[in-house]
């Protein structure tokens, strides 16, 4: 029961640290992108149209690009997202709260309306589901061990495998230390010859190809090709969003946190006995925690739990 | 004597809008030489400085660097030349170290701290300074924090340092370590340019001197062939006297009595240490101090703005009603007339006071806060709405009436001169001395008992600053008790009846305005930080 569970909330906590470590590079350029479940369903809408067309085109000969294709063109277009995000806010100057939440039902609607076009042929897509699961296919003679960490389809991995190569490069290189600066204090990083605007464009549009890998692994794999309610990923969105927070702002102990977010958001469906209401009462435990977080790293005060001191505030480098 | 030219300037202009902030700008620096560039508040200094460290691009002219022509569009290119700004806000990242900020947007060399953090310390050694690289930035104090951002340019090979307002935030102490440092780098082979508008420093540290007025340089002279006078004069375009008008305090009375005040702050530190003292009604009190002494929150803590620790006390004596007549004040307000004639009434606690609180028991307090635009003024409300925030408790109606605020906005205007297009002007968009006088103006009007002011003049031009004296010193004719918090200690000299010495929180010493030396204020000023650093620098 334990090993099923913890399987379970290790596979839905890709959702999550796509999610989340997308918006933590964002953030870290000092852009709040409350975009981020626009961007998801944007990315996994594009991702699914173009694995529909392209079992079209090639058919399921080469199981390999029909996962690598849409992983690639989700990426694009949560970038591209990304990147209308950020010449509104980087460019334009616009209110970075309200552009985001701008995104967030302009995505929806749009993936709404893209995903009507293949309405009717999910069932082509849900068959090609079978190739974003089950990576090793040694599972089941390795028992619990084998379950817990082998069983998982390839995004999991791969979500991992992104959250510490972030982590890595935020805090070990040289990249790192410029875009914690833009984020931190742009001015100091203008003064210091780094491209505010560049990295602030990157950041984005990089963060927002990562969140929208979290959208294509939750329909193609979680869901196993299916989407029928189009706010479904919504939900998904805000609780990356969340568990920014939750994690300090740091990639590596997103792992966690996602981990932590997925057991408490299908902890309901391992509890007998439970009425609806009780239901949606743990699934909002998610957002208890993190304002449990909010609380001790307020009191604390610390310096080093803080976001990056200009999150939210737009860099004009000749105001006076 | 004539060393070779480093950088020369031709023709520059730039202009903000309407605004001309540098017109037709010649000058040069020489290499091993120290160049002060001196002028008033607004006279382009900094406009120009900027425009040489690529923040700025000049709209007409052209720049020289070695005798070669360049354009200088970004800090990077800025860089590329060897030239280094220490800007007067010091841009660092809080939560990095001294060695990740000095490093930021060095390209070309492997990211690698141990190296950086060993490369700092040679250079410090070489040049006299105390530096810890792995130290947090939101642990150090200004100065070590300016000396962070002089090893950042150093550390890019800066042969042109410019350093704005560099001693505007440090003891004399440390003055006189940055002056010593400044002059090994020129020996050293370096040019440097400290934009500045004491005096006394450019006489002391410069070899010439390059004087701006209102965008336009005036000249540059040999500072061994010059004096204070004379600089004074093409600084300002004429004679200017610090006359201000001084007459001696009548019918002074107790009107604050402050006792045992203490104020810790969130981090734990004693910000306030037992301050004891007592204003006086027709005074002005002027309050001198190193900037962050705690002089920002004794003014909070008397308008009911910071709460200070127990067993303090702030008690308010309030006026007699004869000699409210006696000034010809409008007794508009109700609490005069149910007051009794000429009985001296007991004080009144203000301490645990809300400002509203103390609006309520009839006590018209008037803070001019240090910040105008963030704690006295709503930049993007216009002047009506300003003088609003001040009345909008008056009246019955559940609408606010606009006329008096109206008509009050455009007396302000009229008599303070302020240069607007219109009453309905967003404050944000006036000129630091307007936002000043609109703000001192509204507090005036509310023909104030006490009256505190913190650093009323800060970035104002002379012309505006006399204004603000002038208002001052009425107040004070009409029997206010007048509390200044000022920074310069000519103007505290000038204008001040009584000036108290704060120095880290503690009350080192109140001394008549009228007879007190300058270097008696500066040594009270440092008394207790220096006490404090000895077993800390050893």
């Amino acid at each position: 029961m334990f090993v099923k569970f913890l399987t379970s909330a290790i596979r839905i906590s890709a959702i999550f640290l796509f999610g989340s470590t997308g918006e933590i590079i964002t953030e870290k350029s000092g852009h709040l992108n409350l975009g981020v479940p626009g961007v998801m369903s944007v990315g996994a809408a594009v991702g699914c149209l173009s694995e529909y067309y392209l079992i079209k085109s090639i058919g399921t000969s080469v199981p390999f690009l029909l996962v690598l294709v849409p992983l690639i063109v989700t990426f694009l277009a949560g970038a591209a997202m990304g990147a209308l995000y950020s010449f509104l806010t980087v460019t334009l100057r616009a209110n970075q709260n309200v552009t985001g939440l701008a995104m967030t039902t302009f995505g929806v609607g749009l993936a709404g309306h893209l995903i009507n076009l293949i309405k009717a042929k999910m069932a082509v897509i849900a068959r090609a589901s079978k190739y974003y699961t089950n990576l090793f296919p040694v599972d089941d003679k390795l028992g619990w061990f084998g379950e817990i960490f082998l069983s998982h389809g390839i995004l999991v991995y791969l979500a991992i495998i992104v959250a510490v190569a972030a982590q890595l490069i935020l805090n070990r290189t040289r990249i790192g230390l410029h875009l914690r600066a833009v984020g931190e204090n742009p001015a100091t990083a203008d003064a210091a010859g780094i491209n505010v605007s560049r990295y602030k464009y990157l950041a984005t549009c990089i963060g927002c190809g990562i969140s929208g890998l979290g959208g294509l692994f939750c329909i193609m794999d979680y869901m196993g090709g299916n989407w029928d309610d189009v706010h479904f990923l919504e939900g998904f969105g805000w609780l990356s969003i969340a568990l920014v927070i939750f994690t300090l702002w740091r990639p590596a102990l997103a792992i966690l946190g996602s981990i932590i977010f997925g057991g408490l958001y299908i902890a309901s469906s391992y509890i007998s006995g439970i009425t609806f209401a009780q239901i949606e009462l743990i699934k909002a435990l998610p957002y208890v925690v993190t304002i449990i977080v909010l609380i001790v790293t307020s009191i604390l005060n610390s310096k080093e739990t803080q976001p990056p001191a200009s999150l939210g505030l737009n860099y004009f480098r000749e105001e006076r | 004597m004539d060393k070779p030219i480093a950088i020369q300037l031709k023709n520059i202009t730039k202009t903000f809008g309407e605004v001309i902030a540098n017109k037709n700008v010649d000058m040069d620096v020489r290499k091993g030489e120290i160049l002060s560039v001196l002028g008033e508040n607004g006279s382009g200094k900094t406009t120009l400085m900027n425009m040489i460290a690529g923040i700025y691009y000049p709209d007409e002219g052209q720049i020289y660097i070695d005798g070669e022509e360049v354009s200088i569009r970004s800090p990077k290119d800025a860089f590329r030349y060897k030239i280094g700004m220490i800007h007067q806000h010091f841009k660092l990242v809080d939560v990095f170290s001294a060695a990740q900020n000095i490093v930021l947007g060095v390209r070309g060399e492997k990211y690698n701290l141990k190296e950086v953090n060993a490369r700092v310390r040679e250079m410090s050694e070489k040049y006299g300074f105390h530096i810890d690289p792995k130290k947090k930035i939101h642990e150090m104090s200004v100065s070590e924090k300016q000396t962070v951002e002089i090893v950042k340019v150093l550390y890019r090979g800066a042969d042109i340092l410019i350093l704005d307002e560099p001693t505007a935030v440090l003891t004399p102490q440390e003055i006189d370590k940055l002056f010593a440092v400044l002059r090994t780098m020129r020996d050293d082979g370096k040019s440097i340019i400290i934009i500045t508008h004491k005096l006394n420093e450019v006489m002391a540290i410069s070899d010439r001197v390059a004087v701006l007025r209102k965008g336009e340089h005036i000249a540059t002279v040999e500072t061994a062939n010059t004096t204070e006078q004379e600089l004074t004069e093409m600084m300002v375009g004429k004679k200017v006297s610090l006359n201000i008008d001084r007459p001696m305090p009548v019918n002074c009375r107790k009107r604050l009595e402050v006792r045992n005040l203490t104020f810790i702050n969130n981090e734990g530190i004693r910000i306030l240490d037992d301050v004891n003292f007592d204003a006086f009604s027709g005074e002005i009190l002027g309050i001198a101090g190193i900037a962050g002494s705690g002089q920002r929150e004794l003014l909070e803590s008397i308008a009911g703005l910071q709460i200070p620790t127990e067993g303090a006390s702030i008690e308010y004596y309030p006026p007699e009603k004869s000699q409210t007549e006696e000034s010809g004040q409008e007794s508009e307000e109700e609490f005069f007339k149910e007051e009794n004639v000429g009985e001296i009434p007991a004080g009144e606690q203000l301490i645990g006071k809300s400002p509203l609180q103390i609006r309520e028991m009839g006590i018209r307090l008037s803070f001019v806060p240090e910040d105008r635009l963030g704690m006295g003024l709503v930049g993007n409300m216009d002047i009506i709405d300003n003088m609003m925030l001040r009345s909008y408790r008056k009246g019955h109606s559940i609408f606010l009436d606009r006329k008096g605020p109206e008509n009050l906005a455009e007396k302000i205007i009229k008599s303070l001169e302020v240069s607007t297009p219109s009453a309905k002007t967003p404050v944000r968009r006036l000129s630091g001395g307007n936002v000043q006088k609109v703000l001192v103006g509204r507090e005036i009007a509310a023909s104030p008992t006490v009256l505190l002011a913190a650093y009323p003049v800060r970035g104002l031009d002379i012309n505006s600053s006399y204004t603000i004296y002038n208002l001052l010193t009425e107040q004070k004719k009409k029997g206010v008790c007048v509390i200044f918090v000022g920074e310069d200690l000519d103007v505290l000299l000038e204008l001040c009846d009584r000036i108290m010495v704060i120095g880290s929180g503690r009350i080192t010493g109140i001394l008549d305005g009228r007879t007190a030396k300058k270097e008696e204020i500066g040594l009270l000023m440092v008394k207790n930080q220096r006490e404090e650093r000895e077993d800390y620098e050893e």
